[in-house]
């Protein structure tokens, strides 16, 4: 739980993230997801509730969780005055790595990230993309038992992403913990084993992306133009639907049957799409479809 | 009170390790510094002060000057220098990520101050010992007390830092407290010209007139027991300083 003033940013939710798992939050921007991370890291105090990691309170046993930690935040804070390499270095040294070990991983880290060309570049110099392997590769450089990343592919273009997922992927194969925060649904519905979506600083489902899925949205979706016909008849046979801006959608496990119908109520005039239903429908059913500021 | 470990001296090496990266720039003012004053007003405009209090005007301006670069480089590191880390770098998020906590890093920011106004000093000690204006040995101990002197700014500083909207605002103490300073501290005139009540006002409130006052006599190698009460005042006020530097800072970083 956590509050700012009136506010409450984090209301009293409840998670527990396995070992060797990786957990996602998924929400709607000021959601709480950030607010938890922070939690986590143990740099935001609590408000109230209990919260543990590695079994230790986050009130009492700060040094000890944050040196098992790895964060990859929002933001990136990549140190601007030194190079990539001298990076990693610098920052090994506010865990208390000896210099020997330190120059060893960050070399090691650097080859994980396919950025030993760059070692010697300043972080201004870098990509966007760089920067976040960067930060990935520094949130590794104490070997953390459990890494949280917070929208770790934020702004970057398809290329950079699939490689930092590749990496992720990776990194869960070695049988690390991650925990990430993403609104980017795709990203959630290819790395999550379980995830969480919150709204309004509260828990809304829990579950495998692709449970979810089955849950709340049904296996497949068919969307077909909005028109007063398609609506009316969507009425006479009973059938759930959502309106989407100009769109209709349906959620059915009988996609077939209801793409014939519909054909035929719109007499071959309109597109009628069938695809899987996806983690965005359940995200966008589940939060609405209100812009959040 | 405040927690700090040795974990302090990881974010006092990446302020050195930034500082030498640059090193050709640092170097510069404290070597040009001294020599412009000592042209322009120990030489220049001294040559129509005979002596004051029977000391050579380049001689009692001496010591000024160490104090002034001390406060100048403590003061503005634990300001602007700060500030940036602070806020447009991230770097102090970036660092309490990891098992360094908050008031560590504010302590080293302040040591690393501390150590900025000490490297200075030393990097002008020689140009005053060229211009013969400063006694030997004695003069030597200015490098270890500008350590001191120069905590005490970075504290100041840092409470600043700590309560400033922004970097912009930085500018009102720089004006109002620290550029006073530099002229009413007993810097280039004996205190005692100024009105009574601005003397008693100089010895309590600005922290130069105890730092000009110890340096001084260090240069000149004339102890007198006032110096013990400007070292107890500097030394308490470190305290002070430092101490509420971490809360302010607290209260600013955690939320």
């Amino acid at each position: 739980m956590k509050r700012f003033g009136d506010l409450v940013a984090v209301d009293r939710i409840d998670f527990r993230v396995r070992e060797g798992e990786v957990f996602g939050f998924l929400g709607p921007n000021g959601a709480g997801k950030t607010t938890t991370m922070k939690m986590i890291q143990c740099i935001s105090p609590k408000s109230g509730g209990t919260l543990e990691v590695f079994g230790m309170d986050v009130d009492t046993h700060r040094r000890q969780i944050k040196s098992r930690l790895g964060v990859v935040p929002q933001e990136n804070n990549l140190d601007p005055d030194f190079s990539a390499y001298r990076n990693l270095l610098v920052y090994a040294r506010y865990f208390g790595i000896p210099k020997r070990e330190a120059e060893q991983r960050a070399k090691d880290l650097l080859a994980f990230m396919q950025l030993e060309e760059k070692r010697d570049v300043l972080i201004d110099n870098l990509s966007g993309g760089m920067k976040r392997r960067l930060i990935i590769a520094r949130a590794l450089v104490n070997e953390p038992e459990l890494l949280i990343l917070d929208e770790p592919t934020i702004g970057l273009d398809p290329q950079a992403r699939h490689l930092i997922w590749e990496k992720l992927r990776s990194l869960r194969a070695e049988g690390n913990t991650l925990v990430l925060t993403t609104h980017y649904l795709d990203e959630a519905e290819r790395l999550c084993d379980r995830l969480v979506i919150m709204d309004h600083g509260k828990i809304l489902v829990e579950g495998a992306p692709a449970d979810l899925i089955r849950e709340h949205a049904g296996v497949d979706v068919v969307e077909v133009e909005r028109t007063e016909k398609v609506v009316a008849r969507l009425e006479e046979l009973g059938l759930n639907y959502d309106l989407a801006g100009d769109v209709v959608q349906v959620f059915t496990e009988r996609p077939n049957d209801v793409a014939r119908e519909l054909l035929e109520v719109c007499r071959h005039e309109a597109a009628v799409t069938v695809r899987p239903a996806t983690l965005e429908d359940v995200f966008l059913r589940l939060t609405g479809r209100s812009l959040r500021e | 009170m405040v927690e700090i470990t040795g974990r302090v001296w990881s974010v006092w090496r990446r302020n050195w390790d930034a500082f030498l990266r640059t090193y050709r720039v640092n170097f510069i003012p404290p070597f040009v510094e001294p020599v412009l004053y000592l042209l322009a007003l120990g030489f220049g405009l001294g040559t129509y002060i005979e002596a004051v209090d029977g000391i050579p005007y380049p001689v009692f301006i001496a010591p000024a000057l160490v104090s002034i670069s001390v406060m100048y480089s403590a003061f503005f590191e634990c300001t602007y220098s700060s500030f940036v880390r602070m806020y447009y770098q991230k770097t102090f998020d970036a660092i309490i990520a990891t098992p360094v906590g908050i008031d560590e890093v504010i302590a080293g920011e302040m040591l690393w101050g501390a150590t900025r106004g000490m490297i200075y000093a030393a990097l002008m000690l020689p140009v005053l010992i060229i211009f013969n204006v400063v006694a030997m040995p004695s003069s030597l101990l200015l490098i270890p007390f500008a350590f001191l002197a120069g905590l005490l700014f970075a504290g100041i500083a840092m409470c600043f830092t700590a309560i400033t909207p922004s970097i912009d605002a930085l500018n009102y103490p720089s004006f109002l407290f620290i550029t006073p300073m530099f002229l009413f501290s007993g810097t280039f005139f004996p205190l005692d010209l100024l009105p009574e009540p601005i003397q008693y006002f100089a010895l309590a409130a600005l922290p130069l007139t105890h730092v000009v006052s110890v340096n001084r006599a260090i240069t000149l190698a004339a102890f007198s027991p006032i110096n013990l009460l400007n070292l107890a005042w500097i030394a308490a006020a470190t305290v002070i300083f430092f101490v509420l530097a971490i809360r302010l800072m607290r209260r600013r970083l955690i939320i």
